[in-house]
């Protein structure tokens, strides 16, 4: 067993986990987090994805101990002070969601893409951006129309705070 | 309408806790002391099992206990049920295999469960399910369906001699014949539908609790229809009785079929948990998923369709080989007969048609429902049919299905079916119009500059939807009522929970079903909460599978509604002394029409729980249930047109514009029939481009992975212009049709009638994979046509 600390949604802590424990599990299990959701075990589905450090990873991927010191945003801290994300927001009201399991993946994938490639993004360049997240239920339709609200949406903002 | 009511584009209620991570699947339920089980399974498709060697796992750590097959039968455990008896054409039922929760003495597909492990990790429990040694006796494999037909096949199951599980038919063979011999021009073509994996992104989950000092189960599972499950759990599977078992199936991640059906690891956790005294959590992986969920089409058929002088349709003769499966599960025997031969009358006027199916055994992994089930395959080959005709003819295919349109109803087909209503051609207009089919020759000539092959193509299917008439079904073998129950619990403070026996696993029902009763009453959605998924609370239902839960399901709140609304009215009219008669509803209050007096919703509801001053013998209280049986089945039908463009170097289809029109009847909510229509496009073109099982010769299954399977990604899809035309079904008290599986059961034939438009070709099979396309570009040297 080996003790891991890292920082989850902005509160310090730590766990005994044993070493071959994957980040997701002890997201779910240890942390109680079940927002993260295992989709597929080989990296391919996206249900799973965490920001780590600022960056969008798969958290079925790696072990819970290479995150160690690391700052973890799971599903559950995307919302600040009970105020859903932009992107939450426009998932909900473009029906970019339907079972909800691919959901929380799709929506840190979608803001850690903005973050990469800022807020003008065509449909060609979300659809492409999107190869690492699965959803069996809404087609990707809405959900690319989501993110590109969101990405309008936060444009706004942007210009607005300038 | 309100402004939450009926046909208003509401907002999930359901969402925040889904975009926030609080939703709650069951793999995301825990409990004290819980255990975790692994299957142990079969690697040999088909194989006699000598021995099971449990001595290794048992010593690993945290290991309580491997259980296997002789231990559930010694305990009683039913073996696994087929719910619809088929009957073959000489009359005899249906050869089924035993099919038993724990395999103990001989597999017949590769990811059969022979044993269960109950360990205190997952991790444990996985490593000891590794380290149980099974000695298997190879036994030759039979994959293809028309493989296991031949002669000298390997056998499967002592009960089904020749692998046949039926010989089954529909319709008149001789007048069909006749219509035969008198064509001015037959159309044959060997249609194959490929075999698919339904890929929900929600694993199968099960966790089983015992109580034993009240003898009572729970088992949270991943299931469509928990009802259903309990059912069959008690009735069949013995594992317990109904009242001492609480089925839960709590939000769910998609299902699209493969979470009908009740499979070996439910029984096997509630068999163990009672076993090992601990709560015990299952938890498929992918590719468990990809072995062991029920895999969906998989047929060979040969179709003919008969013409006369003036290219109306005079006959359809259909023989299909369905591929079963190793094993029939819930349903399995009910999707290529009832629900496939049935719709082979598309949208046309067919005077004879005659459809024979075998079904077989082989040894893959058992068939049955996905999205659409048997309406899929119906649909690909009547539509690819039409297409082909239509071109040996020499008429434009929208033209020729236009002459052979139903345009009369009722109509009464010669399967089964009698469509109530329906405008076939309005449907095929709207796409037309919206796709500029005019313009297509114009856009072909650029894409042919550029290199490329275009290519354009129809379908306009029709399906049968909210299943079913419980006593129709029942004649025809189903072994349940499809009928649906609601209960509407008006509390004191006039608020309002709908109880459903509907599941929803992302259909929206917790905000369409509320639109429904803010529609009748006039009260904001926020007050209302849908209840489902739970035996404990919602006393009995069918599920949602068929594009059920509008249809049958919303029936059933409606007339639930009706009779709290009557309540409602007599203690009104009692309060207002005015005439029962003069009372109406709407806006949350209840009004005597054409006076000023009024009491709110919340004033009736508050009389009727304090019963102060109710009409003379009326008992307190305002709750009301319905069951609602089906009349007949509903008809979506609709037009969907496909454009591709082909690069004939590489053999990559790109879509480039894809228009559905759908006829649903009523809508309760655009936003989401969209998202429903959308999602079942897509599972369709996967099928038709991407989506392919395959296994090897050896029962292997090659695709058990997303990195093997695949699933369709963002990239390779487009945005769709959908559009709606109406006609409302007469058949259900809201004129409601059903949409959840229409984009699944259109969309592949109008991909391929463009793929192989593009190609100038006549046949090819799905998925028009890269390799596929480009070797037929190659075969049919099409490259050269191209430069």
């Amino acid at each position: 067993m080996t003790t891991v600390s890292m920082t989850v949604n902005g509160k310090q802590i730590s766990g005994e986990v044993e070493d071959r424990t994957l980040l997701s599990t002890f997201l779910r299990e240890n942390q109680g987090l079940t927002g993260t959701h295992i989709g597929c075990d080989t990296s391919q589905c996206g249900a799973c994805l965490v920001h780590l450090d600022g960056k969008a990873v798969k958290s079925c991927s790696m072990l819970a101990v290479q995150a160690t010191g690391s700052a973890v945003i799971t599903i559950e801290g995307v919302s600040q002070n009970g105020e859903l994300h932009i992107m939450q927001k426009a998932f909900k009201e473009n029906h970019g969601l339907q079972c909800g399991f691919c959901t929380p993946g799709m929506i840190i994938s979608a803001i850690d893409m903005i973050d990469r490639l800022g807020t003008d993004l065509d449909e060609k360049t979300i659809r492409h951006e999107l190869e690492g997240n699965i959803c069996r239920c809404t087609g990707y339709h809405n959900i690319v129309k989501a993110i590109k609200a969101a990405a309008d949406e936060m444009a706004e903002v942007l210009e607005a705070a300038e | 309408m309100t402004a939450e009511g009926i046909g208003a584009r509401v907002l999930r209620k359901e969402d925040k806790r889904f975009i926030t991570g609080n939703g709650r699947y069951t793999d995301d339920v825990t409990m004290q002391r819980m255990g975790y089980a692994a299957f142990v399974r079969s690697t040999h498709a088909h194989a006699r099992i000598k021995s099971i060697n449990t001595d290794d796992a048992m010593k690993m750590p945290g290991v309580d206990a491997v259980l296997n097959g002789h231990q559930l039968v010694a305990d009683g455990i039913g073996n696994i049920i087929c719910g619809w008896m088929i009957h073959s054409k000489d009359g005899s039922p249906m050869n089924m295999g035993a099919y038993r929760a724990l395999e103990s003495e001989t597999v017949r597909y590769v990811g059969q469960a022979i044993a269960v492990v109950v360990a205190d990790t997952q991790q444990q429990a996985r490593d000891a399910a590794e380290a149980v040694v099974v000695d298997y006796e190879d036994l030759p494999a039979v994959i293809d369906s028309l493989d296991a037909l031949k002669e000298g096949a390997p056998q499967l199951h002592p009960e089904a001699a020749g692998n046949l599980i039926y010989d089954w038919e529909l319709g008149e063979e001789a007048q069909t014949d006749e219509a035969f011999a008198n064509a001015a021009h037959i159309t044959r073509m060997d249609i194959d539908n490929n075999r698919l994996i339904p890929n929900p992104m929600e694993p199968r989950a099960a966790l089983a609790h015992f109580d034993p000092s009240e003898e009572h189960y729970t088992l949270y599972t991943t299931s469509q229809n928990p009802h259903v499950a309990r059912l069959v759990l008690s009735a069949f599977y013995n594992v317990a009785s109904e009242n001492k078992l609480r089925v839960i199936a709590p939000d769910v991640g998609g299902g699209f079929g493969s979470k009908i059906f009740i499979y070996p690891e439910e029984i096997a956790c509630l068999w163990a948990t009672k076993r090992v005294g601990r709560p015990v959590k299952w938890t498929s992986d992918r590719t468990e998923a990809f072995l062991t969920d029920a895999h969906g089409r998989d047929h060979h058929s040969i179709a003919e369709l008969a013409l006369d002088e003036n290219n109306k349709i005079t006959g359809f003769r259909v023989k299909t080989v369905a591929n079963l499966g190793a094993y029939m599960s819930l349903f399995s025997s009910s999707v290529p007969t009832y629900l496939y031969a049935t719709l082979l009358s598309g949208q046309y006027n067919i005077p004879n048609i005659y459809a024979n199916v075998k079904a077989v055994y082989t040894n893959t992994t058992p068939v049955d429902a996905y999205r659409g089930a048997g309406r899929p395959e119906a649909t690909y080959v009547v539509e690819r049919m039409m297409e082909t005709a239509a071109k040996e003819i020499g008429m434009p295919p929208a033209e020729f299905r236009r002459i052979n349109f139903i345009r009369e109803f009722p109509h009464q087909t010669p399967v089964i079916m009698a469509y109530d209503a329906g405008d076939y051609e309005a449907s095929l207009n709207a796409a037309m119009k919206v796709i500029d089919y005019d313009g297509f020759a114009q856009r072909r000539t650029h894409s042919e500059a550029a290199g490329k092959l275009r290519g354009i193509g129809i379908s306009c299917y029709i399906e049968a939807c909210g299943i079913a008439p419980s006593q129709a079904v029942g004649s025809l073998g189903a072994g349940v009522g499809l009928w649906e129950s609601a209960e509407v619990r008006v509390n004191a403070v006039g608020t309002i929970e709908v109880l459903t026996g509907s599941h929803s696993h992302g259909q929206g029902h917790e905000t369409t079903f509320a639109q429904l009763v803010s529609d009748r009453l006039g009260l904001p959605t926020d007050s209302i909460s849908i209840v489902h998924g739970d035996t404990d609370k919602v006393q009995m239902g069918m599920g949602t599978y068929g594009s059920r839960s509008g249809a049958v399901g919303m029936s059933a709140i409606a007339k639930a509604l009706d009779k709290v609304e009557a309540k409602a009215k007599k203690i009104a009219a009692h309060l207002m002394e005015a005439s029962e008669g003069d009372i109406e509803i709407g806006n949350g209050e209840l009004k005597v029409t054409g006076t000023d007096r009024k009491l709110t919703f919340t004033e009736v509801a508050l009389a009727a729980y304090t019963a102060h001053n109710l009409p003379e013998g009326m008992e307190p209280g305002l709750k009301e249930g319905a069951f609602y049986d089906p009349t007949n089945f509903t008809f979506p039908a609709g037009c969907y047109i496909c454009e591709v463009e082909v690069d004939p170097d590489t053999g990559v289809v790109s879509i480039e514009d894809f228009v559905a029109a759908d006829d649903f009847g009523t809508i309760i909510n655009p936003m989401i029939v969209e998202g429903q229509v959308h999602g079942g496009l897509v599972q369709g073109i996967g099928q038709a481009m991407l989506e392919n099982a395959r296994y090897d010769e050896d029962g292997q299954l090659l695709t058990a992975s997303y990195m093997d399977y695949t699933m369709p990604r963002a990239g390779d899809v487009p945005s769709f212009t959908l559009e709606t035309t109406v006609t409302e079904c007469p058949g259900n008290p809201l004129g409601m049709k059903g949409c959840g599986e229409a984009g699944a059961i259109g969309s592949p034939p109008a991909v391929i009638n463009a793929v192989t438009d593009a190609l100038g070709i006549r046949d090819m099979n799905m998925p028009a994979s890269p390799n596929r396309v480009w070797q037929l570009i190659q075969d049919n040297g099409l490259k050269q046509a191209a430069e």
